[in-house]
């Protein structure tokens, strides 16, 4: 059978398994109790083994399962979590990631992961391996393990309960083998013989089949239900041979109660598990009623490609629509008119809901994050909190798939930078754990990103400093300058604040990409810093980068589009009222001074008109500056679709992108950005 | 650089040029259009005419002409736009006309001789002999070089 054709599925899905995974492991170790979750991450990783062994993933389906062992170790409660036994995990979902990458980018999917599996097998086998890898120097588990209190599902304590009502006790027995045991599956087995002459054994743990197997230490808890005493059961287990020593508890059941109320949720998804294996289907509606989690929409997979097919006919059907329009103004025909309104309402609703379709919430991004500061926390020994506020704010796919990077960036970064280590935060008595915000949010036309953090803040000094050293700034400049001025620096090319250079960020390459990154898409990017109180990074985005709304506006001969989310206002001034400043003519707007830029000849048009004495200005900002740019005339407010001017144009001055008119023609999209200084 | 043994066939488009004959390969042409409105775009090299609408997709023009250096013409009714693909970089070349698609072998390509016209060396990668016709084959990564699209980087 041919794979190729599944390929893409496979690979897809396997990264949502993985991140999955990940969530949940993240989730785990906040909540370690919380066996549902175990039960989560063992269903993504059973699934991903199926696909991966269907798909002839040989070392892709190995490590899996080891991992479904130990998942399965744990839910069972043979295994306690460790934080090494996390770390283990981790581990492994990143060696899987790695794989699966690896066959996303057309290579086999191999990778040596010897190390990962033996430390599974390890865990499995009910023994803890160390942070170094030598074999020599496991420890066991088991030993801290005899304290532990077994516990009991829902079967299980209706059964001690009915055996109590007629007059049973119960007992639980922790049987310790001699060290030096040669058989001790004969031995348990001679227990269990004992045992159930005796009465009955409701548990045993670790279970009776690991147990016969030899697959434990050298003791073992078993439950028995039994009319003989405490005294008879410990002397006739005694009698077996290499028996060091029995506990005999009696149980009381009232206190087991307690405990299993405490863990009522735990053990009800216990049960669930029995029946998962015949109706996982069920189980799982079951389970997401219980945890008050959304249940998923009814989606379908389609390609993005597909998606951009469709924008793009649908931009033909924009452009079309616009030369209807001008056509039906023309001719003055009410019914065309009529129909020609119709259809506009029609594709305006249609163009909603396709650039909704492309829409993709942050999340897809931000979910990677937890993991990877989790991680970037422990190498640079920092302790850190990411909080994540909006994630399902959304944005154009084509954003989407761009701002990953520059948001790495800027997460590195404050780690690295920012965050102090736990020492220092101690010693200016700051909690111990820093926090990182991410937080998204609309407004307006716009989404912002931002990143904040509690840490050292941005060092004026040293910022200044390393700018006149580096001479990008003079003393005299600096001086000038405002603290935000001297922060824009920091997104100069070249510039490292860092005073170590680390393996994670300070190569000072980070901070002018990302700026260049979200520049290209539209966007900006802002900083605001108090010392030893934190910096904050606020990235400001476009909601879509295919349909804008734009004035169209008409210079001589040549038609002209502005983006409307950069006009403030259009005027119409008399030549007369234009004052004449310092090389620069400007007028008085509103009580300020407003620089004119005379568009035709920034832009070199060819005049064949004559000028009038009336000006036509449409006021235009960027950021908190204003200008007013000369235009002929204007035409009028139209929604746009935005072309690029092709790869052999990639850069024309003050020119971002095309867009097609009615009448077939091509016009030019300014930049307001780049007109104003 | 040309070996005896290569016997491979090869379609190329020929275009004029005031009064030479030049040769593209054919697997570089999307389209041959008449020509139609161009967009004008401020502060590009005078041989980048601006840009057009070729159904929906927004295509940078180039006037050979201007590029080689040959003295400007009016455009006419047979005046074409060769659309070349490069490297997914699609831009148009306005010609004098556009005409015939010829089939030649490899082997017939020669070297350029020293003299070959006003045109610039670079542009040129051969010449084809085709009875008493004199094709030049065009070296279309030095033509489309996009680094010279600006003006000049500092400007504006």
């Amino acid at each position: 059978m041919d794979m190729n054709q599944y390929l893409e599925v496979f690979i897809e899905e396997s990264k949502e398994h993985l991140q999955m995974c990940s969530e949940h492991l993240l989730e785990l170790e906040k909540q370690p109790k919380d066996l549902s979750i175990v039960n989560e991450i063992f269903r993504s990783a059973h699934t991903l083994k199926g696909m991966s062994a269907t798909m002839g993933y040989e070392d892709l389906a190995n490590l899996t399962h080891k991992m479904e062992n130990v998942l399965d170790a744990i839910r069972n409660q043979k295994t306690e979590l460790t934080p090494v036994i996390f770390d283990v995990i981790f581990q492994a979902v990143d060696d899987l990631e790695a794989m699966v990458m690896s066959i996303a980018d057309g290579g086999d999917g191999k990778r040596n992961v010897k190390q990962v599996v033996e430390k599974l097998e390890m865990i499995e086998k009910g023994e803890l391996p160390t942070s170094n890898i030598t074999t020599e120097s496991m420890t066991i588990i088991n030993e801290g393990m005899q304290e532990q209190e077994t516990i009991y599902d829902e079967f299980e304590l209706t059964v001690l309960q009915q055996s109590e009502d007629q007059g049973f006790t119960s007992h639980e027995l922790t049987i310790t083998l001699n060290k030096d045991c040669l058989l001790k599956g004969a031995r348990v087995y001679m227990v269990f013989e004992i045992l159930e002459k005796a009465g009955e054994i409701i548990k045993a743990t670790p279970p009776v089949d690991q147990l016969e197997e030899e697959r434990f230490d050298h003791s073992f808890t078993v439950t028995v239900v039994t009319k003989e005493s405490k005294e008879d059961l410990q002397k006739k287990i005694m009698k077996v041979s290499e028996i060091e020593s029995v506990l005999v508890k009696q149980l009381n059941l009232q206190e087991i109660r307690q405990v299993a109320a405490q863990q009522e949720e735990a053990s009800t998804k216990e049960i669930n598990l029995v029946h998962q294996r015949e109706e996982a289907g069920t189980e799982r509606d079951q389970k997401k009623e219980k945890s008050g989690k959304p249940a998923g929409n009814k989606t379908i997979r389609v390609n993005i490609e597909r998606l951009d097919t469709l924008l793009n006919l649908f931009e033909e059907l924009v452009i079309d629509r616009g030369r209807l329009e001008q056509i039906s103004k023309e001719l003055d025909n009410q019914e065309l008119h009529e129909s020609v309104e119709r259809m506009s309402r029609v594709t305006g609703d249609l163009q909603n809901i396709i650039l909704n379709m492309r829409m993709v919430p942050v999340d897809t991004v931000f979910n990677r994050f937890p993991k990877m500061i989790r991680q970037l926390a422990r190498d640079l020994n920092k302790k850190v909190n990411l909080e994540i506020v909006g994630a399902d704010t959304e944005l154009d796919r084509t954003v989407i798939d761009e701002i990953g990077d520059p948001l790495v960036h800027l997460l590195r970064n404050a780690i690295d930078h920012g965050i102090e280590t736990p020492e220092q935060r101690l010693g200016k008595g700051k909690p111990e754990e820093g926090t990182i915000f991410l937080k998204a949010y609309h407004s307006g036309n716009h989404v912002f990103i931002e990143i904040k953090d509690d840490g050292a803040g941005i060092k004026r000094k040293q910022v200044e400093a390393k700018a006149i050293k580096n001479g990008i700034l003079t003393i005299q400049q600096a001086e000038m300058m405002t603290d935000k001025q001297i922060y824009e620096l920091i997104f100069a090319s070249g510039f490292s604040t860092a005073e170590k250079i680390s393996d994670v960020s300070g190569r000072g390459v980070g901070l002018d990409v990302v700026k260049n990154t979200i520049s290209a898409l539209g966007g900006s990017v802002t900083i605001d810093s108090i010392e030893e109180a934190g910096s904050t990074f606020l990235i400001q985005l476009p909601l879509t980068l295919s349909i804008i709304s734009v004035m169209l506006i008409e210079i001589q001969n040549e038609k002209f589009a502005v983006p409307l989310t950069s006009i403030i206002e259009t005027a119409i001034i008399k030549n007369t009222d234009i004052l004449h400043a310092h090389n620069q003519q400007v007028i008085d707007f509103r009580g300020k001074v407003l620089p004119l830029l005379f568009l035709k000849d920034i832009l070199e048009v060819p005049t064949v008109k004559e000028e009038d004495e009336f000006y036509s200005v449409v006021i235009v900002r960027k950021g908190d500056k204003l200008a007013g740019l000369v235009v002929d005339s204007f035409i009028g407010q139209q929604e746009i679709v935005l072309k690029s001017l092709g790869e052999y144009l990639t850069s024309a001055f003050a020119i971002s992108g095309a867009t097609i008119l009615g009448d077939g023609k091509v016009a030019l999209i300014i930049d307001c950005n780049a007109l104003i200084m | 650089m040309i070996e005896q043994i290569e016997q491979e066939e090869m379609k190329i488009i020929v275009f004029q040029l005031k009064d030479k004959e030049y040769a593209l390969p054919v697997n570089h042409v999307k389209a041959i259009e008449k020509i139609i409105h161009i967009t004008r775009v401020p502060k590009t090299v005078p041989f980048i005419k601006g840009v057009i609408n070729l159904r929906g997709v927004i295509i940078p023009i180039i006037d050979l002409r201007i590029r080689f250096a040959i003295d400007d013409q009016v455009y006419t009714e047979q005046t074409r736009i060769i659309i070349v693909t490069l490297d997914e970089m699609d831009v148009g070349l306005i010609v004098d006309s556009a005409n015939d698609v010829i089939d030649i072998f490899m082997e017939n390509i020669e070297p350029q001789p020293d003299v070959v016209g006003s045109i610039a060396d670079e542009f040129i990668s051969g010449v084809v002999k085709l009875d008493k016709r004199l094709l030049i084959l065009l070296n279309l990564e030095k033509v489309l070089n996009p680094e010279e699209t600006l003006l000049s980087v500092k400007e504006g």
